[in-house]
């Protein structure tokens, strides 16, 4: 069973200097709620791995406005010109990664890989420091697998044993991150007593330790 | 004659439109390549990906299909065609790396006669990151990069792209406002001069050699 918390309780599952997972792309299926709570606190020096910096005024975007990230691996920063000014500024580190290797490095930490190959970015700034494997001929890039002490994702549905299913194009990074964080949080829109249609299910419950009611805000 | 950046970007998605074929998959670049749609030929359907996570982009939503959680890779909410489907990060990119993308049209900062691109860094002034973009050129059929042929004034097709590479070796055709070149394996061919300009122009804005075997 996921134990249903409110986004102050979750609180207490962030420390100083955490590495932190959280779901979303742009603005759609982000969780947002213990993000308002943690910008009540001091506590600071993140690495988040996320897609993407959100925007100035939303979810991921005022954890970084707040100064609260020191160092962030995510795939795009562009729409958030508050990331952009302290990266140009080195107020903050920026690991930027083509985003289908981001995807497959969570994975990769979640599903007990030692890293993933991929032909992605050989040639590129991003093959700088990275071990070239070649297989049959062709070079790939071994990209290492990426963890995390806490995942904060949404989910459209959940039921109390913390299976989660997603509406629309929510699913994104959601449904990647939970297996490859020790603490994981779902915001979710709906709790339902009853359990999911098995059929339906897109991340098992044993992955989700803790429910939040209330999920997305659903602004576009 | 000095054509408006609007009618340059009109001339170019609809050149772009006629590059997709009915029952393609086809992924496009936020701005300009998406403009391409506007102009698909009557009895092309094409099944649009978009990298979020959505396979079969509609159209963009109006008041009668609002739905937040819906959205394209540029944060715009969409509908979904029938018999599109969602999909989480993952499969997404496994079906533009794999090979399951028959088209990507993509934007450029520069692009050169190898087929390298650029369009994802200008080191100290712009860095908005790769997104998908990496991904997405290394596992397409088919790379048209849809760009306008200068920037202020100077060349974006070059002999060698001197920003940081999206990707090397990976790009097909070019088309800009001004001409049509496909990126063979010793260099450019120019395939098409645009009514709009002149092989006296396309030479004075390219700035690499390229050979020209017009149709």
């Amino acid at each position: 069973m996921a134990k249903l918390i409110t986004p102050a309780e979750a609180v207490a599952f962030f420390k100083n200097n955490q590495t932190i997972m959280i779901g979303g792309f742009l603005n759609c299926g982000s969780p947002e709620l213990v993000i308002d709570e943690l910008l009540k606190t001091d506590l600071s020096g993140f690495t988040l791995i996320a897609n993407d910096t959100g925007e100035a005024a939303t979810n991921r975007g005022k954890l970084v406005c707040a100064g609260k990230i020191k160092k962030a691996i995510v795939s795009h920063i562009g729409t958030n010109p508050e990331t952009v000014r302290l990266y140009n500024e080195k107020k903050i580190e920026i690991d930027l990664q083509p985003q289908g290797s981001l995807a497959e490095r969570v994975r990769a930490g979640g599903a007990g890989l030692g890293g993933i190959l991929t032909p992605v970015g050989v040639g590129t700034e991003v093959a700088q420091n990275k071990k070239i494997i070649t297989v049959e001929g062709k070079d790939y890039l071994l990209e290492m697998p990426l963890k995390a002490e806490v995942a904060l994702v949404y989910a459209t549905y959940a039921d109390r044993f913390g299976n989660l299913a997603f509406h629309g194009s929510t699913r994104n990074f959601n449904a990647l991150m939970p297996p490859a964080a020790e603490v994981v949080i779902a915001e979710v829109e709906h709790i339902s007593d009853e359990p999911l249609n098995p059929d339906h299910i897109a991340v098992p419950g044993i992955y989700v330790d803790y429910l939040i009611d209330g999920g997305c805000n659903g602004t576009l | 004659m000095e054509l408006s950046k609007e009618q340059m970007q009109e001339i170019i998605a609809r050149r772009v439109a006629q590059e997709l074929h009915d029952g393609d998959v086809v992924t496009l670049g936020i701005g300009l390549p998406t403009k391409a749609v506007k102009y698909l030929p009557q009895g092309i359907n094409i099944i649009i990906q978009s990298e979020n996570g959505v396979l079969g982009v509609g159209g963009y939503q109006d008041d009668t299909t609002r739905d937040c959680h819906i959205t394209n890779a540029g944060g715009f909410g969409v509908t979904l065609k029938a018999g599109g489907c969602f999909l989480d990060s993952l499969a997404s990119f496994s079906m533009m790396r794999g090979g399951h993308i028959d088209i990507t049209v993509l934007g450029a900062l520069q692009v050169d006669a190898e087929g390298n691109l650029a369009n994802w860094c200008i080191p100290g002034k712009y860095t908005p990151g790769m997104g998908g973009a990496m991904d997405l050129v290394v596992g397409t059929k088919r790379l048209i990069i849809a760009m306008e042929h200068t920037a202020k004034g100077a060349p974006k097709i070059l002999q060698k792209c001197t920003l940081p590479l999206t990707a090397v070796h990976k790009v097909n055709r070019i088309i800009t406002e001004k001409a049509v070149f496909d990126v063979a394996v010793d260099g450019l061919v120019l395939r098409e001069i645009s009514p709009y300009s002149s092989l006296e122009d396309i030479r004075n804005s390219t700035a690499t050699d390229f050979v020209v075997d017009i149709k």
